[in-house]
């Protein structure tokens, strides 16, 4: 429980700091009453709007009042769309999410067993197909692979939609397109787009760990108790590779999240992706500063769980934790 | 009938640099009830020769000849399958290292109640309690708090109870312990011994101890098998060899324990090391360190009379040696 506090109040400060690497980076960039003003305004009319914006005070009281505004969950409004910036990421938000979502579910379900077998079975002819998959899985380029996907599976096959999100179903409360089959068919290559890179990573940690792991005394000691080999493997071996692979999936979950940008572009997800990529070109500062500190949020977040997630898998980690 | 038989084993590792034959000819057996010690350097083939009869040999090891007959059976080339309802049920193997035998990510009671399910049909409480009394049976203080910890909540003497414990769990007619307390502090290695001779007795199960530690063996062992580079170069009583060993290899190891009588005097070792095993040289392995060699050890030596030396009944009393530097 202390350790669990103790991290929580690491996770503010950590936001506390990152709120003010974007408000200064941000400031930094120059001001935005060039873009918010009609050239033709007088000079009157520049210094009432700059008095009005806050713009005239010094650096650290605009910083403050944007605290002060942040925390009451008010990051102002879009300059493009005139509406409050949090409403118009959140809005984007369940699309990447679900994304996102999709892309690991694949990368974790596929690339375990891959990367379990290519270590069990070493050397075998399968095993090095896989292993030379992996290698192409990252190395070839995000964007290209979506081109040939597209390619490939919408224009020539035709089997899958070019680009767009599916129709919403609702379950559970929680509205998404993974719950309908056009949904599924619409986010398919966009998740296989995204997932491709973080499959090869997924498949090389749990080959590497299994094969560690295999060596290990107690698979020897497990063996000799009689165990079947589909228990050792699915219990003795698995769980002792999961703590890489769920370090691996906290963090590709917060980079898909906050950099799924190429993937959402090429495929035209309505996503948070999209929308940065859009910001940042009308320079819609709002949004691009309330974009910035939900992913650091998510990424907080995410830590904490993968933190939380290894003292559950690993008791070792427990122990340790409450120790220091 | 007895209870296990290893007749001229044969286990090969096939490497990139040639043929490693760790076990070359082992041939040793065990009764019920028995303890035979397997005393050897390492290398000598003696873990190896334990892992056959387990059927554990990993490539690219293979079991290339001879037989292993377990209770009358040939288990040598047994299917995998029924070798698996062999290992941990009636054939039982406890491990050096306890630090490393039991799976860290998995607590005490999972690693016990597996081990029952594997081989019993029977419901989980009934497996659970049987474990626990197996964790009372070997010494561990309150069972139950012990059964719910993890492996790292233990010392290394708990830990290896822990694993007589499972081996104990299906009640084994045979265990083979491959120097189970090697890593442990002397007054633990004292109660590990201590504990698996009561267990042993108990049950009537045969004991198969390897070990590289001549002075674990005294008291203990019924008889014990030397073994030198992947052969045995001597078998007998326990007494006996330890009063009179016939090869020079056993005289060199027994003449190499520290003892009380000797206090003060040089301690005594075998020169050289063991032989690479993809070096061995023809004829007797060991003559190149012996100190009787002599024209003829180029030949082939075979196990006769317990012995394999062709001089063991030229050389001198052991004894006399011994006392020669007492007092």
């Amino acid at each position: 429980m202390v350790y669990v506090i103790r991290r929580l109040l690491q996770a503010l400060f950590l936001a506390l700091v990152m709120s003010f690497l974007v408000f200064a980076g941000i400031f930094a960039v120059g001001n935005p009453v060039d873009i918010l003003i009609d050239p033709d305004a007088t000079q009157a009319e520049r210094a009432r709007l700059i008095a009005q914006l806050g713009l005239d005070r010094p650096f650290h009281q605009q910083y403050f009042i944007f605290l002060g505004n942040v925390l009451q969950g008010d990051f102002g409004n879009s300059f493009v769309y005139n509406r409050p910036a949090l409403g118009l990421i959140l809005e984007r938000m369940p699309a990447t999410l679900e994304l996102a979502f999709a892309a690991i579910m694949i990368a974790v379900v596929l690339g375990i067993p891959l990367g379990l077998y290519a270590g069990l079975r070493h050397g075998s002819v399968g095993s090095q197909a896989i292993m030379a998959g992996s290698i192409l899985g990252f190395s070839v380029p995000n964007f290209w692979q979506a081109i040939i996907l597209i390619m490939v599976f919408s224009v020539a096959l035709g089997w899958f939609p070019v680009s767009g999100r599916g129709e919403v179903g609702e379950f559970l409360g929680i509205r998404s397109s993974l719950f309908t089959l056009n949904g599924l068919h619409h986010i398919a290559l966009p998740a296989i787009n995204l997932a491709v890179g973080h499959l090869a990573l997924v498949i090389r940690l749990a080959r590497s760990g299994t094969r560690e792991v295999q060596a290990q005394d107690f698979i020897r000691f497990a063996r000799a108790k009689g165990l079947s080999e589909s228990r050792i493997v699915l219990v003795h071996i698995l769980r002792n590779i999961l703590i890489p692979i769920v370090t691996l999936v906290g963090m590709s979950f917060g980079g898909l999240i906050a950099f799924a940008v190429v993937t959402e572009t090429i495929f035209a997800w309505p996503g948070m992706g999209k929308l940065i990529i859009d910001s940042i070109r009308l320079l819609d500062r709002p949004v691009v500063v309330a974009y910035l500190i939900v992913i650091v949020v998510i990424f907080i977040i995410l830590n904490l769980l993968v933190d939380l997630l290894y003292s559950l898998i690993d008791p070792r980690i427990r122990l340790d934790g409450a120790r220091q | 009938m007895r209870l296990l038989e290893i007749d001229d084993l044969q286990t090969h590792f096939f490497t990139s640099g040639g043929v490693v034959k760790a076990v070359d000819g082992v041939s040793y057996g065990v009764d019920r009830g028995e303890v035979l010690a397997v005393v050897g350097e390492s290398g000598s083939g003696k873990s190896v020769t334990g892992l056959s009869v387990m059927g554990l040999i990993d490539a690219p090891g293979r079991v290339v000849g001879g037989s292993i007959r377990f209770q009358g059976r040939e288990i040598a080339n047994l299917r995998s399958a029924e070798m698996r309802r062999l290992r941990g049920a009636r054939i039982a193997m406890i491990f050096q290292d306890p630090m490393m035998t039991l799976n860290p990510v998995l607590r005490i009671d999972t690693q016990m109640v597996e081990t029952i399910l594997a081989h019993q049909d029977m419901g989980r409480a009934e497996a659970w309690a049987k474990a626990r009394d197996t964790l009372g049976r070997v010494g561990i203080p309150s069972p139950d708090e012990r059964m719910r910890a993890w492996p790292h909540q233990f010392s290394g003497g708990m830990r290896q109870r822990v694993a007589i414990a499972i081996a104990l769990l299906n009640k084994p007619d045979l265990i083979i312990a491959d120097e189970p307390t090697t890593a442990l502090d002397v007054t633990i290695q004292a109660q590990i011994l201590h504990l698996m001779q009561g267990l042993v007795e108990q049950d009537g199960t045969g004991l198969v101890w390897i070990t590289h530690d001549l002075s674990v063996v005294a008291g203990f062992a019924d008889r014990v098998a030397v073994m030198y580079a992947g052969e045995i170069v001597e078998a007998a009583r326990t007494d006996d060899l330890i009063d009179a060993p016939r090869h020079p290899y056993s005289r060199g190891l027994i003449g190499s324990v520290p003892s009380r009588n000797r206090r003060g005097a040089r301690l005594a070792q075998i020169p050289g090391g063991a032989p690479p095993a993809l070096d061995r040289p023809e004829g007797c392995r060991f003559a190149p360190r012996c100190s009787f060699r002599t024209h003829g050890c180029e030949k082939l030596q075979v196990l006769r009379d317990g012995v394999r030396c062709w001089r063991a009944g030229d050389l001198p009393p052991f004894a006399a040696a011994l006392t020669g530097t007492a007092s």
